[in-house]
């Protein structure tokens, strides 16, 4: 097992670039998430249009697991639907459980990236144990983002 | 420099490989590795004559209650406490500082009164006076930090009025490995009239400590910073606190009689000790004590101040690296704590600990520290006597394949 396997070079790209940091004003919906055993913390707001994500803005600081995971989330997420989305966090979810094998995750290993995109390359994570938490840090965010929403979206 | 490498054969663990590589292992300031003296002793006691102390009228009983006393003896000397019943014996040093905040506070502190910490302390000594501090009424005050990382004394005339009624603060930072100037401190709180107390937890096992020369009320420490096992620790007492302090916890052991509407209690250091003791491990931190005098404090003092210098010195052969310390190896211990470029600690920990290393990233359980310094987390280096320069020059070569992975200059 090398390290490269964990920081693969998407990850190092977008724990430096972070996509779509920022705040939203009065957004749709709102969480802060963040993990007591390394610091890492996460503010995410979104901006839906019916039950679709228009708009997500991300602030946080923490390790590049934690931060890359939450931009390449923003991308995955933005321009879906909630049920969509359901989708995209059921399958990252499956990914990052170390029980579970990949395929069984629904990924496709003769096609990497095919499923999930760029979300692919944190499956280094799973070798990691301990560091799992810092790569569902955006996650857990994000459904808890998504029920505070709720009461909104079927407004 | 002090021949130190014998000592390394005294720690098995040390002979463990990790992912491939040899151990170097540099979070003893969370919790240290042990000793084969310590270990065997610890056998020996549970094979060969354990059983509960004071209690059964027969030989095994008889031998452990010795073994547990002269531990407690040990440590007494070890501190130079006045004598052996000033050493109570708790689970540690956060049970220590409970015990004071919650045994002494809670019947002396009132709305109005004030209770002086530092920004440097360990949340074993902020949450206890915290609680105390919410079910009193009385109010906290920080001491700070100078830019140097030290504690700002020339802050103290100011702050120190006639209603601070305690000062509890930390004899080495656990972070900046930082040590106050302990009896300075404690003097100037003294004549303010404040009860005083030192979490000597990290100075403990890095430099010869004098409760006398300290002159403070009270000192917390835990075991398994000092070579010793995990679930004992101590809290020394000015005997007179200890006569005035209510128990923290009752239960056998500790009582003298006990009727149905009130009990009285056994006399001190047992009041504090409720329920049966974690006998063996007393026992062990008896021989971690003997280890560590066989050694000699001040050849450990100076054996840390070598290799943080050195640490310190190759650290700045990296332009990235930015410590979080004083640089004077006069007041400080072995324990840096630094950040690398902009890597978090976290990603640090993890690469270096591919390469065999053992390091803490995080905010060591000081968060008002941590932000203080101005950033989330650290990553921590901290030594023990069986540390070597090797250690370092393989922690300088982790961090050389972090900045590689990392793309740091
Ligand atoms: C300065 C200091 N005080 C108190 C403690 C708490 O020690 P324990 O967890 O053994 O009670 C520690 C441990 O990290 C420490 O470093």
């Amino acid at each position: 097992m090398s390290i490269e396997e964990l920081y693969r070079d998407v990850i190092l790209d977008h724990n430096r670039n972070p996509r779509n940091r920022g705040t939203l004003d009065h957004p749709d919906a709102h969480a802060e998430g963040n993990n007591p055993l390394c610091g890492d913390e996460l503010s995410l707001d979104l901006r839906l249009d019916g039950d679709r994500v228009t708009e997500v803005a991300i602030q946080g600081q923490g390790c590049s697991i934690s931060q890359s995971s939450a931009s390449m989330m923003s991308q995955a997420i933005k321009g879906k639907t909630l049920e969509e989305i359901e989708a995209v966090i059921a399958t990252f979810k499956a990914m990052m459980d170390i029980q579970a094998s990949p395929s069984r995750a629904g990924l496709d290993p003769d096609r990497p990236g095919a499923v999930l995109g760029d979300l692919e390359a944190l499956q280094g994570v799973r070798k990691f144990p301990v560091r799992i938490k810092c790569a569902n840090l955006a996650w857990t965010t994000l459904e808890e983002a998504l029920r505070s929403g709720k009461g909104k979206v079927e407004s | 420099m002090t021949d130190f490498s014998h000592v390394r054969q005294d720690f098995p663990v040390l002979k463990r490989q990790i992912h491939g590589r040899p151990l170097v292992f540099l979070d003893s300031a969370a919790s240290s590795q042990k000793p084969t003296q310590v270990l065997d002793v610890m056998d020996a006691a549970y094979r060969t004559y354990y059983a509960n102390v004071h209690r059964g009228a027969y030989l095994l009983s008889e031998e452990s209650t010795t073994a547990y006393e002269d531990a407690r003896g040990k440590v007494a000397r070890f501190i130079n406490a006045g004598s052996r019943s000033e050493v109570v014996f708790t689970r540690g040093a956060t049970t220590a500082l409970n015990m004071v905040a919650f045994g002494w506070g809670m019947d002396h502190l009132s709305a109005g009164d004030k209770i002086m910490l530092t920004m440097m302390e360990h949340h074993a000594n902020v949450v206890p006076w915290q609680l105390v501090a919410r079910r009193t009424g009385a109010e906290l005050v920080y001491l700070p930090m100078d830019a140097d990382y030290q504690l700002d004394i020339n802050r103290l005339p100011d702050l120190l009025d006639e209603r601070i009624k305690v000062v509890s603060f930390t004899g080495m930072s656990n972070v900046t490995g930082t040590m106050p100037p302990v009896a300075e401190i404690a003097r100037m709180a003294r004549d303010q009239g404040a009860l005083v107390g030192v979490d000597v937890a990290q100075l403990i096992t890095h430099a010869p400590i004098d409760v006398q020369q300290f002159q403070a009320d009270f000192v917390a420490f835990s075991g398994h910073k000092m070579l010793g096992p995990t679930g004992i620790g101590g809290l020394w007492g000015r005997p007179s606190l200890l006569e005035e302090m209510e128990p923290f916890e009752g239960g056998g052991e500790m009582i003298s009689d006990v009727q149905l509407e009130g009990s009285t209690w056994a006399p001190v250091p047992h009041k504090f000790e409720a329920g049966t003791p974690p006998i063996v491990e007393a026992i062990g931190l008896g021989a971690a004590v003997d280890y560590l005098e066989k050694i000699g404090m001040d050849s450990v003092r100076r054996h840390g101040q070598e290799l943080t210098g050195y640490a310190l010195n190759r650290l700045s052969e990296l332009p990235a690296v930015r410590v979080f310390g004083p640089a004077d190896l006069t007041a400080r211990g072995g324990v840096i704590s630094f950040a690398l470029g902009n890597v978090h600690p976290h990603d640090v920990a993890t690469i270096l600990d591919q390469e065999g290393i053992a390091v803490r990233a995080g905010h060591h359980c000081a968060k008002p520290l941590t932000r203080a310094l101005g950033v989330p987390a650290t990553v921590r280096v901290s030594f023990q006597v069986y540390n070597t320069r090797d250690d370092v020059d393989a922690l300088i070569a982790g961090l050389r394949r972090v900045q590689e992975v990392f793309r740091v200059d």
